[in-house]
């Protein structure tokens, strides 16, 4: 692997990340398609993706990476315990949450953003249970969901990366996030790949 | 590792606390993500600039909370959500329910209604609403009021209609309403035999032995425990073999009253109570 550069140094030193959530919009699948294979066999952090996707159209996120990750890739149910190592996306039509005792749960309220489920509600919930231990990555999206959340992330001194806006399939939803949280590290998505497997050991 | 709580976790349980003691409403058991966030949207619109602050306010000026319980509950809800659930209550429920000569069935949280009208609307075309009736329940009073008055938006129509199909209907969908009271007026035969009635799944016991339960989108609020409660309720209500109808992301699997019902619409979660 090359040198890794300084700020992802720092920005990972002495931290301990249990979480880890991904939130996209428009061009996400793709992004994650490129992305979730560079998570290790043997990862300690659970992951959580949550896409904006349309609700009355049934989710085959968890079946579509099933396949391609060598993780168990699930989708998240309601009181079901998060855990370590799996891979977990968001159903559609319900807004979903992580409670403080570390189970997922689903909600009904009106969407935010017009999105349901809404990456601010997940990112916001997570940073309550998780606090330091949450990693937070927003990628593409012509939305600016996503973006209180890294805020409420950076807040309560988790990590927050943040996709390069220029590369980005659209630039709308990195960008506010970055207006928003002053995150720790924009990388480009070649670099988040070569980040995801450092979240485990550090 | 458990982080220790924010001071605005502190005040949201001194607040449901409060709640509780004050006007018998129990919140205590919901789970606490989306609470804190409806607290939050509560406080802001009822100019607190403090949950603890919101408490005081709420304590003191029933008025208060009777806007706070605006925020507590979570009335989203319409009409045939999920039609592929109220196609199976037709094709797989139904068939059974027609055996008995009386019929009672119970949504529990009906919230603003929509989901009663929907089921009686099944009934009606099934020729079983004559023999029926349905209880229908929820904690918030003004949320039971616009169930009572049954007028839905009309810009909802739409939706409501193409679900309605989805779910076999085969009339036209504006044959049970009239435009009237700048909303859709739903035609009042339907409500003729429901009970529209205040009862808490959290602090309040059964109340009739019923055929069916329909409780959507309810339990996702609350937490294990409470939903273990409810379930017992459920169990306690439920004659013989009835039938127990859930949201479509919900389960019961992580329950101690799991073995005591038996999915037969999986996708729909639609169960039956396990015989003896």
């Amino acid at each position: 692997m090359n040198a890794l550069p300084d700020a992802v140094i720092e920005a990972l030193s002495s931290r301990r990340i249990e979480a880890v959530v991904i939130g996209a919009s428009a061009g996400g699948v793709d992004a994650l398609v490129d992305l979730l294979p560079a998570l290790p066999k043997i990862f300690g952090p659970a992951t959580i993706c949550i896409l904006h996707v349309p609700a009355d159209r049934e989710s085959r996120l968890a079946e579509l990476f099933a396949s391609r990750l060598a993780l168990p890739v699930r989708e998240a149910m309601d009181k079901g315990a998060v855990e370590p190592g799996t891979v977990y996306f968001a159903g559609p039509g319900y807004h979903l949450s992580i409670e403080d005792d570390r189970v997922f749960s689903l909600s009904c309220e009106p969407p935010v953003h017009y999105a349901r489920p809404a990456i601010d509600v997940l990112m916001e919930s997570a940073a309550d249970a998780y606090g330091p231990a949450l990693a937070g990555i927003l990628l593409t999206g012509a939305n600016i969901d996503g973006a209180a959340g890294m805020q409420k992330i950076r807040q309560c001194g988790g990590l927050t990366v943040v996709q390069d806006p220029r590369e980005a399939q659209a630039a709308t939803m990195p960008r506010e996030a970055i207006r928003r949280c002053d995150a720790h590290l924009v990388l480009s998505l070649a670099a988040i790949r070569e980040l995801l497997p450092l979240l485990e050991t550090t | 590792m458990k982080k220790p709580p924010d001071d605005i976790d502190i005040e949201l349980r001194m607040l449901v606390e409060a709640v509780y003691l004050k006007y018998n409403y129990d919140f205590r058991d919901y789970t606490g993500a989306s609470q804190k966030r409806r607290v939050v949207v509560a406080m802001r619109a009822m100019e607190c600039e403090t949950v603890s602050e919101l408490q005081a306010k709420v304590l003191r000026r029933p008025e208060a909370f009777a806007q706070l319980l605006q925020y507590l509950t979570i009335p989203v809800t319409e009409m045939f959500r999920d039609p592929e659930f109220y196609a199976a209550v037709r094709s797989q429920v139904m068939p059974h329910l027609e055996t008995y000569p009386s019929l009672k069935l119970w949504v529990a949280g009906c919230s603003t209604g929509e989901e009663v009208y929907s089921l009686a609307i099944l009934l009606h075309e099934e020729g079983l609403l004559g023999r029926s009736i349905i209880y229908a329940t929820d904690i918030n009073p003004v949320s039971l009021d616009a169930a009572r008055r049954g007028v839905f938006p009309l810009d909802r129509m739409r939706l409501y209609t193409e679900n309605y199909h989805k779910a076999g209907g085969k009339r036209a969908f504006s044959d049970y309403y009239t435009a009237a009271y700048g909303g859709a007026l739903f035609e009042r035969s339907l409500v003729e035999n429901v009970t529209f009635a205040d009862h808490s799944l959290a602090t309040d016991t059964v109340f009739s032995e019923t055929h069916f339960i329909s409780c959507r989108n309810v339990m996702i609020y609350f937490n294990r425990r409470l939903q273990n409660r409810v379930l017992g309720l459920f169990h306690e209500s439920l004659c013989h073999r009835g039938f127990l109808a859930l949201g479509s992301k919900e389960s019961i699997d992580f329950s101690s009253h799991a073995k005591h019902f038996e999915p037969i619409a999986r996708r729909e979660k639609i169960f039956r109570k396990a015989g003896q």
